[in-house]
């Protein structure tokens, strides 16, 4: 996971290429050689995230497999700006299936291939937030369960985008969508709900799980490599910020990321069988204010007034990322 | 064909569909000026031979480099660097050490013996160069690749001008000013050595000079009238480090009292003490944050042993002593007399005021004209005599190694203008790469290397070179920390983080491309570009 970090000091070690590497080096997103696994044509927004990290993930995966790669994919915005009949953006096979099935779904390819044979090929479901922590989640555990050999990946923008911005568990306190409005005391989405998928992921013991960003293209490559590696049930889940349901700028979509995971509102970290192996430290702190107020989906809390408190209580989530996952060098602590 | 259930029209990529059609902004690739070479007198490409260096591609860093200033090992050297003032990586962590790299590339032409291209087509023009400073080499090189016949006059023994009879040893080694300038006499520059030039029109009729750059610097010490009983112990500065070049070495005694308080006061000063004075100090009026020396030059010279006493002026000088007067700044910085006077012991004192340009050469060309004792010219160089340039010390400005090589460039480029008959017009420049166009995120954190200094007892006894240059592994080091401001380094970063696969990448050395079929005009390339090369743009109608 570390790769990121830098070797030797060079111009830009944090681009995504490097004509300093050897070529074994380089990522797979600074290659002539990537599959573009979504093509270009497709109908995501500007400056989509959910876009960019699929073609992030699953070029590592096609470069990790030798190309030999079969995707299940949900319903989602994914879904829907990528393969509007008779078009797809695909350049790998893929399985359409419903909104919540695709852990089976996957899980029934990998069986089909492992009764022919074909070992060689590998399987990946994809999905976004919505039908991976909520309506997809008993096939998702019960993948995990089975140690079915399928790497799951989540699309997580934090709320249901493609039907119009509707909550999920994973969608963060405060934030308004279109089901949690930006009114009354305690405006926007509740405290103290929603789930930690990656976390309960851990808790089925699978053989890895990690999270990832559009921020940082080498460590998600290294984590999708990774996972392509072994085998059983693995599940990557990769923040995707989402221009339109965000209220954010579409050039923002990286830096956004970025500020999530350098305010601790994100812990980047990866766990084999349940237990921690690494993370990602932050390397220039910031206040999760910085974040908010680049989101209309926060803008509640700037105005008309100041919401110190609200601010406060992010804050106090991003702290306690920072301390669980050790998110900070000890010396900077 | 037969299609499957349900299935009704021909399935297909959505390659058919041009999202480019959404924009209503574009990106657009862009170079940028980087503001160490905007900054840079001599005009040098710095960022771009970074770029080479940064490869281990040290000999075409070299070639970069030369093509706008042929004395590398010196500017490595004695070079101010603004260049580095300017760096934008001083607002991240520290400036990029330019001319620490500068002179490892330079020490490395020495080493592997790099020369200039050889001029592959003649003029068949004859330019004559007065003078063999920085600008009048400057000025010679840059004629010369052009193919013009070039002759320098030199009135010295030596060429180099205050390169050789000005700037100490310990800072800038004979070997060096040597090893420069055969290079470019290699090139098939004549050196005219120990010919004073008396009359200008006269030997460029003689010779048959079909134009003439004077580049005859500023050589005459600046004098202060200062009531002596014994009048020989007052010497001024550049005589003595005129004198340190000949055979017999200034006598200046045990105490010498250097008055001034600019770079040359400095270097005499260390002089002084490398010839074995036990006291060296340098009397100046105003504080030390006022001196117009060079901050890490004045710490030099007290880590030497130097003193400095400064809001002082000599007032009289006797045998043995010398009178000061205390000064104190006034409230628009001014030091003004207190009528506090004390006494100094002193051997010697040597002046240190600043030069005058010696204009009984060029009075006696007419049409010249001179102005507050230094020669007027336009952008270009040019004199108000046709065919005349002049650069340097002698026209004015500040007074460096690096501006003299700018000037002589730039008049170099006026004269091949001017030999063809039209009007040399330099080209635009970029926009600024100012610091807010970065993405600085993309850079790891690198601080500056240091250059290794000479042992302090060394340092006061011998005129070894004090500071030491970079070995190989860290010239690379400090080359990498460069950001390449404002121009693309294939850092590959647009090409991956485009959602619409819309950046076309065009393999080492080529750069990319935009695709405006798909570009969706998210801006994010613009956004995440390290070195601010991408500009977005209105979509045009
Ligand atoms: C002590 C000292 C230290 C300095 N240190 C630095 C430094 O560290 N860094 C820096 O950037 N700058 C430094 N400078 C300034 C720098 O040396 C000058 O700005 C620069 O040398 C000017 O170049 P030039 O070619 O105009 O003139 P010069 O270098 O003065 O060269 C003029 C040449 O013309 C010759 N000449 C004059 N008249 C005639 C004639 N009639 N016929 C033939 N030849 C003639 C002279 O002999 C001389 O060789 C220093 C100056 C001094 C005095
Ligand atoms: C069973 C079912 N319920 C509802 C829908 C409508 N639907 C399609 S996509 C979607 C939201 C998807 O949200 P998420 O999984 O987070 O993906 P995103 O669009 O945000 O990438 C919904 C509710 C559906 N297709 N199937
Ligand atoms: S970082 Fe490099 S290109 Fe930018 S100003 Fe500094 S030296 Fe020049
Ligand atoms: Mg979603």
């Amino acid at each position: 996971m570390r790769t990121s970090h830098v070797k030797f000091y060079q111009t830009g070690t944090f681009t995504v290429g490097n004509r300093l590497l050897s070529e074994a080096e380089r990522s797979v997103q600074s290659t002539l050689e990537r599959t573009n696994a979504l093509n270009s044509g497709h109908r995501a927004c500007q400056g989509c995230g959910e876009a960019l990290g699929a073609r992030y993930a699953i070029d590592a995966a096609m470069r990790a497999t030798d190309n030999q790669l079969i995707a299940a994919n949900a319903t989602g915005c994914l879904e829907v700006f990528s393969t509007p009949y008779p078009q797809t953006s695909w350049q790998i096979p893929w399985i359409h299936s419903l909104f919540g099935n695709t852990a089976a779904v996957a899980t029934g390819v990998a069986a089909a291939l492992r009764v022919k044979g074909r070992t060689q090929t590998r399987v990946v479901a994809q999905g976004g937030d919505g039908g991976t922590t909520d309506i997809g989640f008993g096939c998702l555990s019960g993948m995990f369960e089975r140690n079915d050999d399928v790497l799951y990946i989540c699309y997580d923008n934090e709320a249901y985008m493609n039907t119009g911005v509707q909550r999920s568990s994973a969608t963060p306190p405060a934030a308004r969508t279109a089901t949690s409005q930006a009114v009354g005391s305690e405006p926007g989405n509740v405290f103290g709900q929603g789930k930690n998928v990656p976390l309960i992921a851990m808790a089925h013991e699978i053989p890895y799980v990690a999270t990832a960003s559009v921020a940082d293209v080498r460590d998600l490559e290294t984590k999708v490599t990774k996972a392509m590696s072994m085998h059983g049930a693995r599940y990557i889940h990769i923040l995707v910020p989402c221009p339109l349901g965000w209220g954010a700028a579409p050039h923002d979509t990286v830096n956004l990321a970025r500020l999530a995971t350098e305010s601790g509102l994100f812990p980047v970290f990866e766990a084999e069988h349940g237990e921690i192996t690494d993370r990602r430290t932050i390397r220039r702190k910031v206040p999760v204010e910085d974040y908010l107020r680049r989101q209309k989906r926060f803008a509640h809390l700037f105005k008309p007034e100041l919401r110190t408190d609200v601010i406060a209580q992010l804050q106090a989530m991003a702290d306690r990322n920072i301390r669980r996952f050790g998110l900070l060098d000890k010396e900077e602590l | 064909m037969r299609k499957p259930f349900a299935v009704t029209l021909d399935v297909g990529s959505s390659l058919a569909n041009l999202t480019g059609s959404w924009r209503s902004e574009r990106p657009v690739y862009v170079d940028r000026l980087p503001p160490c070479n905007a900054t840079c007198p001599a005009g040098e490409n710095i960022q771009q031979w970074l770029f080479h260096a940064e490869e281990g591609h040290y000999e075409a860093a070299w070639r970069v480099l030369t093509r706008d200033n042929p004395l590398a090992a010196i500017m490595g050297r004695v070079c101010y660097h603004p260049c580095e003032g300017a760096c934008n990586r001083g607002q991240l962590d520290e400036s990029v050490g330019i001319n620490a790299v500068e002179r490892f590339l330079g020490d490395e032409a020495t080493r592997q013996g790099w020369c200039f291209d050889p001029v592959t087509t003649e003029s068949g023009k004859r330019v004559m160069v007065v003078g063999s400073g920085p600008a009048g080499l400057s000025a010679a090189y840059h004629l010369r690749s052009k193919g013009h016949g070039v002759v320098i006059f030199e009135a010295e023994p030596l060429a180099g001008g205050m390169l050789r009879y000005g700037i100490p040893q310990y800072r800038l080694p004979r070997a060096v000013i040597d090893s420069d300038v055969q290079r470019i006499i290699d090139m098939g520059v004549e050196l005219r050595l120990g010919q004073r030039i008396e009359d200008i029109q006269a030997t460029m009729q003689q010779e048959g000079f079909d134009a003439c750059f004077l580049g005859v610097g500023s050589q005459i010490g600046k004098r202060a009238y200062i009531p002596a009983g014994d009048a020989r112990k007052i010497t001024d500065a550049v005589g003595v480090l005129h004198q340190m070049e000949g055979e017999h070495k200034p006598l200046l005694g045990r105490r010498v009292i250097v008055y001034g308080g600019g770079n040359t006061a400095i270097d005499v000063a260390r002089t002084a003490r490398r010839l074995g004075a036990e006291e060296s100090v340098i009397v100046y009026r105003r504080t030390r944050d006022k001196m117009p020396a060079h901050s890490h030059e004045v710490s030099e010279a007290l880590e030497e042993g130097v003193k400095l006493k400064w809001l002082s002026t000599i007032t009289a000088a006797d045998e043995e002593t010398i009178t000061v007067e205390k000064m104190e700044l006034d409230d628009d910085g001014f030091p003004q007399p207190t009528g506090e006077f004390e006494t100094m012991p002193a051997d010697s004192v040597v002046l240190a005021l600043g030069q005058d340009v010696d204009l009984d050469l060029l009075n006696r060309l007419p049409g010249l004209t001179i102005e507050r004792g230094v020669v007027q010219v336009d952008a270009n160089r040019a004199t108000g005599v046709p065919g005349v340039f002049a650069g340097g010390d002698m026209v004015g400005g500040e007074r460096t190694v690096t501006v003299a090589v700018g000037h002589g460039k730039r008049a170099a480029r006026a004269i091949d203008a001017y030999l063809q008959g039209v009007h040399h017009k330099p080209a635009g420049k970029h926009e600024l790469a100012t610091f807010d166009r970065l993405n600085t995120w993309y850079y790891s954190d690198a601080p500056k290397s240091i250059r290794p200094v000479l042992d302090i007892i060394r340092r006061q006894s011998t005129f070894d070179e004090v500071v030491g240059g970079l070995d190989e592994a860290n010239a690379l080091y400090e080359a990498r920390r460069c950001m390449s401001c404002g121009n693309c380094f294939e850092c590959d970063t647009c090409y991956g983080v485009c959602p619409d696969n819309a950046v076309i990448k065009l393999g080492p050395g080529k750069r990319f491309r935009f695709n405006y079929d798909y570009c969706k005009g998210c801006g994010l390339c613009v956004a995440e570009c390290p070195c601010g090369a991408i500009r977005i743009e209105a979509e045009p109608d």
